[in-house]
């Protein structure tokens, strides 16, 4: 894995952290704390088997989606892969929504036909949730492309994996973004490996994995993922750049998942992992554990108020799972509807010809 | 009035009306500004419409596709060239998992009105991987609609439905028809606007419908005349336009007039368009026929180069004739 450890330098005093409230800080750690109470809440209850599919857990990265997603405005918009837990909470998306769309609901944000890897909020300008590895690549290239074609100052977010960043459609779409001049910002999450696979053994590079923008005359930058501020500080210039001068950013923010590719990944400990690195990065690496340590010493936040904040996103994660449970299942019905818009709206054009085929 | 027009420019009109009807249509795809496409369907629109409308792309269709289908997700209604449908293949994942399924994987909360446009037909001696034909493969795959018009009058009617359309359209044309003329009415006398799922009836006949979409819609046009001429049998003639959605009355109705039926496809026979529409025809019309469906499609195996024999592995006129004659 690529070290990116800048504790030397001081990202807390970047103008774009000098610039958040005390209250805003703990809102921000809130956050983090929420997404690990919501996520751990889920694992419960899917080995409870109360959820189908798989279950891809963010714990261990929350500092990436929330300190990134932290610095959108009205005009920024976000899309991600399937490990999208994490980036669903941080645009604001509620947990009673987001559980009950993994218990398979009509509650949930997709009515209960998107599940875990599809989580979607366009009114919070979150896009998804992408199952196919790299596949939202060049819908975010699209968003970004649609911002600037409508004239708003604005610029879209595209997550990916490392294992996502060997797939043709991200090479395809670092091309257009840097020939057409597209606000878009490519963070790629590395958590080292892709899926059982270390980064070692699965890309080929030079220095680090961002370096490879260099090739389509794009910028890049790596950042220490455990870090929020950091990831705040840096993710700041690469969204100006975008946003100001229509050009297109790779970000790398090195990070570790604590748990398998998904829940079914069984030798994520002991297998392709040594538990000696998982432990290291709890203790030393954990990004809510780095961000308290920072706030307490900065007097923002204390024990009692952290033990609080914990407290809270847990009660409300068990709400969210009861929520989900009391919610009915879709109907047989259904199934059959958000296939077409014209046949949801029921427009002259949806009474035209069959659409359907059923027996 | 009308006036006599190509495919090709029936097909540009079209374009062009809805780019001055909403500024949010954009047109991209490979060659097709200031080359003035491949096979110039879009020749001149550059030129009147600047780089911001009509974009040339890199030979990069998964991502100038996903790009489109990203766009379209936040109300640009983009226009994507495939200078051959055959190369949907490097596209796949956009044109299937992005495009239609993000409306229901999202509950209805995206919404994805592009259109893709290209050719898609074989007898152009360009050989298997530029000879697809791939219009059952897509109606096969429910948030999809596929279109393929066969007259320039029905080209420009569909692409602009298609462009309006708030679903994912893929319209498949056919190099061979892009010289061919027609009637198109004048715009003068109104917008020109043919829906989605509704079939033509190309010729009125008593004795044997044929069914067909695309260029098999001619070559069925032709066989009719020879038959009625030669061998005193009275074809109708069904043009589907749309195939998903599907005008499955139209198709029933002239089944149960003529109670014979030979499908038209230049498919291959395994899963084209003419296996559903013949599986429709015995599930709901079953006791109006007087004898077995009968179809001539693309014989089945990939595209043979060979100018000399590439059109016999096509439907043709005379294979159609063949076929119906196999009635008596």
């Amino acid at each position: 894995m690529t070290s990116a450890c800048s504790s030397t330098l001081d990202f807390a005093g970047s103008p774009i952290n000098q610039a958040l409230t005390p209250e805003r800080k703990i809102e921000l750690y809130s956050q983090m704390v929420r997404i690990r109470q919501f996520e751990s809440t889920s694992l419960k209850y899917y080995q409870g088997g109360k959820m189908g599919g798989f279950l891809h857990l963010y714990i261990g990265q929350e500092a990436v989606a929330v300190g990134t997603i932290s610095l959108g405005g009205a005009d920024d918009h976000f899309i991600t892969a399937y490990r999208d837990h994490g980036h669903a909470l941080a645009v604001g998306m509620g947990m009673n929504e987001c559980m009950a769309e993994m218990y398979g609901k009509q509650t949930g944000c997709s009515k209960g036909k998107g599940g875990s890897m599809h989580f979607f909020a366009p009114d919070k300008n979150f896009w998804g949730g992408h199952g196919i590895v790299g596949g939202q690549t060049p819908l975010g290239l699209g968003l970004a492309y649609g911002l600037k074609y409508l004239g708003r100052e604005g610029c879209c977010l595209c997550y990916l994996g490392d294992g996502a960043i060997n797939q043709g459609a991200f090479h395809e779409s670092l091309n257009i973004a840097s020939l057409f001049g597209i606000p878009v910002v490519y963070v790629i999450e590395n958590n080292g490996y892709s899926m059982g696979t270390s980064q070692e053994r699965s890309s080929a590079y030079n220095g680090c994995l961002a370096q490879r923008a260099e090739a389509y005359a794009i910028e890049w930058d790596v950042i220490d993922g455990s870090n929020l501020y950091e990831v705040r500080a840096k993710t700041h210039i690469a969204m100006e750049r975008a946003r100001k001068e229509h050009k297109p950013t790779v970000l790398e923010i090195d990070t570790y998942r604590y748990y398998g590719h998904s829940v079914a990944d069984s030798k994520h400990k002991g297998g392709y992992r040594t538990p000696e690195e998982i432990e290291n990065y709890k203790q030393n690496h954990d990004p809510i554990a780095v961000f308290k340590r920072l706030l307490m010493a900065e007097g923002v936040l204390t024990d009692a108020l952290a033990d609080q904040i914990k407290a809270a996103a847990k009660t409300e994660a068990a709400a969210a799972a009861k929520f989900a449970d009391e919610s009915p299942t879709p109907t047989i019905a259904d199934i059959s509807t958000d296939v077409y818009w014209e046949s949801d709206h029921q427009t002259p054009a949806s009474k035209i010809g069959h659409h359907f085929f059923n027996d | 009035m009308s006036r006599i027009l190509t495919y090709r420019e029936a097909l540009r009109e079209g374009l062009d009306e809805e780019l001055a009807r909403d500024p949010n249509v954009v047109i991209m795809g490979e060659e097709v500004a200031q080359y003035n496409g491949a096979y110039k369907v879009t020749e001149g629109l550059w030129n009147k419409w600047g780089d911001k409308r009509i974009v040339d792309t890199p030979i990069s269709e998964a991502g100038f596709i996903g790009m489109g289908i990203g766009a379209s997700m936040l109300g640009i209604r983009p226009v994507m060239e495939l200078m051959f449908w055959s190369f949907h293949s490097v596209a796949f994942d956009q044109l299937v998992s992005n495009a239609a399924c993000v409306r229901y994987m999202s509950g209805g909360l995206c919404n994805c009105p592009i259109v893709v446009r290209g050719p898609a037909n074989g007898g152009t001696g360009v050989g298997a991987t530029h000879s697809h034909i791939p219009e059952g493969l897509f109606a096969a795959f429910p948030g999809l609609k596929v279109c393929a018009p066969a007259t320039p009058a029905d080209a420009k009617g569909l692409i602009k439905a298609a462009i309006r359309d708030n679903d994912p359209v893929y319209v498949m044309e056919n190099t061979l028809l892009y010289g061919n003329t027609g009637e198109v009415p004048d715009p003068a006398d109104g917008d020109f606007v043919i829906p989605l799922g509704l079939a033509d009836l190309k010729r009125e006949g008593a004795d044997v419908s044929l069914i067909a979409h695309g260029r098999s819609v001619i070559h069925a046009l032709a066989a009719a005349e020879t038959l009625q001429a030669e061998h005193g049998i009275n074809c109708e003639v069904l043009d589907l336009r749309s195939i998903r959605p599907l005008d499955v009355d139209a198709i029933l109705k002239t089944v149960k007039k003529t109670n014979r039926v030979v499908l038209v496809d230049e498919s291959k026979p395994f899963g084209g368009v003419s296996a559903m529409v013949a599986m429709l025809i015995q599930e709901h019309a079953f006791d109006d026929l007087d004898a077995p469906i009968k179809r001539v499609c693309s014989i089945d195996a990939p595209a043979i180069y060979s100018p000399h024999i590439e059109h016999e592995q096509l439907p043709n006129p005379r294979r159609i004739v063949d076929k119906v004659l196999t009635f008596a």
